[in-house]
């Protein structure tokens, strides 16, 4: 058990005339290891929520606790638990400020009383792992494509070697490449290192793919926390909170209801995929050539 | 010749060492010919990077060619006189809501444009109602465009464009930060602006899927444009999308993937309704 909160309350600007409850009565558990999405429409609390798990932001009421620990105890470390877990902001390539980019990837890790050489070394590995070529380490930050900034600055957090990762939006902006190669690094940061990763996304179709547990955030509250197929078979009930299903799951409904003996809970390409091949060829249609469907 | 026209337009970056010399140059935009007919709604694709936005630019004289001509409405925008006339009949959306919005109330942002023609105080109120009816927004005329969510403040913006009346209107990634709710609503707001007012559309996005309703469209790479043609001739050719660092709409992707697996299909089917018909 990793990060845990217990009946969290957020509310912005209490007793005055502007008064949000951003988050009402949150309890969530996230274990170690998972690879998490968090979607919710533009205003529904998604980033209030997750300032909450590195402790930028103090609950109203409830609590947050890390390892079983509080948080918000008088003597806790919160510096500590901001490198551990780490915070990855809506557009990060706007934070990018140092002269270079290893300068900039180094700047966590020397403020976590590394000295320069040994800060580099994680620089490095940090920059690598996210794919940013060693040629490129000595150029200004602002020279970047912006998938190469969004690189660097996910490598700015994961040099500080967080036990969790948590992107809002990590591929905004990017094209249809940049976002798969992104997307693809993280997962392979989660596979490989073991990291947590908690990813806020607009995309229906990224989360389908990538992620293993979905939490639906409405209205401050959490709606659904399951995996994404179970979440995506509410379809009708997301479309009324400003989501949707990924368009996979709405072309096999389609294919249901005009009788093609298909899952209708299929999110992703591949899975539609089969199981498409599978109702056609249990309904013998016409459209598959002789045995080279398989 | 259309209401959009470009002949060999070519655009060079210049960056500039400390004493103001030319360091070096970065081509932009190279050898781009395109021409649009008035009230098309047209599309830009491309990755980060391949000179899309920098054309857009062009087309309301925000940037001059360094080669080549650009005409808007039949005006070269070399011209300097023509230059004012220009950007009123080609108004510009940007990605970011945030950076677009000045005035405190909705209804004083939308009145700007004109106000800064030397419209008449009445008809700015005229145009003011107008935009904000064609553009959804008229309940919302007395809030705060702060309070407004991405895909509502993205709207404002474009009646804030759409009330200089221009002929056409060119939106640069408008829905890159808003969620599925807000790209939806300012999709259908620039749709409806194309159909009804017959305004011309140049829409550059990166969602395939915003795509498939459009007249034509243009795919650039390395500063060129390297495809054009409806959407279904572009989305039929799935493997040099992927080169350009492209994709396609899920629907697509899926017919194809079952095409390649031995399903007898079309090439490029673009919509849910199609690939049902076909399979069923």
């Amino acid at each position: 058990m990793l990060i845990e909160l217990k009946n969290v309350t957020y509310t912005y600007s209490p007793g005055t005339a502007y008064e949000i409850h951003a988050l009402k009565n949150i309890n969530l558990s996230i274990p170690d290891g998972q690879f998490i999405g968090i979607i919710g429409h533009t205003g529904s609390g998604k980033s209030t929520l997750i300032q909450h798990f590195n402790a930028l932001i103090r609950p109203t009421s409830g609590a947050v606790l890390y390892n079983g620990e509080d948080v918000w105890e008088e003597n806790y470390n919160r510096k500590n638990l901001r490198s551990q877990v780490g915070l990855v902001f809506q557009y990060p390539e706007h934070q990018l400020f140092e002269s270079d980019v290893l300068s900039d990837v180094c700047f966590g890790p020397m403020n976590q009383g590394l000295n320069r050489e040994q800060a580099e070394e994680e620089a490095k590995k940090a920059l690598l792992q996210v794919g940013f070529k060693e040629k490129n380490f000595r150029k200004s930050p602002f020279e970047l494509s912006g998938g190469q900034k969004k690189r660097v600055a996910i490598a700015g957090v994961l040099a500080m070697n967080p036990k969790i990762l948590i992107l809002d939006e990590p591929t905004a902006g990017l094209d249809p490449k940049g976002r798969d190669e992104i997307l693809d690094q993280i997962a392979e940061l989660h596979s490989v290192r073991g990291i947590t990763i908690l990813l806020v996304s607009h995309s229906m179709e990224d989360v389908a793919k990538y992620v293993e547990r979905l939490i639906v955030v409405n209205k401050g509250e959490i709606a659904f926390d399951n995996t994404p197929k179970e979440v995506f078979s509410h379809y009708k009930e997301l479309e009324t909170m400003g989501l949707a299903a990924p368009q996979i799951t709405y072309i096999m409904h389609a294919l249901r209801d005009r009788g093609l003996k298909v899952d209708p809970n299929a999110t992703t390409i591949s899975e539609a995929k089969e199981d498409i091949l599978r109702a056609l060829r249990e309904s013998g249609s016409p459209l598959l050539k002789g045995g080279q469907a398989e | 010749m259309g209401i959009i026209k470009t002949v060999k337009l070519g655009f060079d970056y210049f960056k500039y060492d400390e004493d103001g010399n030319v360091q070096e140059t970065q081509r932009a935009v190279d050898n781009v010919n395109i021409d649009i007919p008035e009230g098309e709604f047209v599309a830009v694709l491309g990755h980060n990077g391949s000179g899309k936005s920098t054309l857009a630019k062009h087309i309301n004289a925000l940037l001059l060619p360094t080669e080549g001509t650009v005409w808007i409405d039949g005006m070269d925008t070399l011209k300097e006189p023509e230059l004012w006339k220009i950007r009123q009949k080609a108004g510009m959306v940007f990605q970011n809501p945030d950076n677009q919005i000045i005035g405190t109330v909705v209804e004083e942002d939308v009145g700007f444009g004109p106000e800064n023609m030397g419209v008449p105080t009445e008809d700015i109120w005229k145009r003011v109602d107008e935009s904000l009816q064609k553009t959804g927004m008229t309940s919302y005329r007395h809030h705060s465009p702060n309070k407004l969510s991405g895909g509502q403040k993205q709207r404002v913006a474009i009646a804030g464009v759409m009330a200089m009346r221009p002929k056409c209107i060119v939106l640069d990634e408008p829905t890159a930060m808003l969620d599925p709710n807000g790209r939806k609503e300012v999709l259908e707001a620039v749709h409806q602006l194309n159909r009804q007012e017959k305004v011309t559309v140049v829409l550059i996005t990166h969602y395939m899927e915003e795509v498939i309703h459009a007249d034509h469209v243009y795919v650039m790479d390395e500063s060129h444009v390297v495809m054009e043609g409806t959407p279904k001739e572009i989305f039929s050719q799935v493997d040099v999308l992927k080169k350009y660092r492209l994709d396609v709409p899920q629907v697509t992707l899926l017919a194809y993937e079952l095409k390649k697996s031995g399903v007898d299909l079309p090439d490029g089917i673009l919509t849910t309704e199609e690939l049902v018909n076909v399979l069923c």
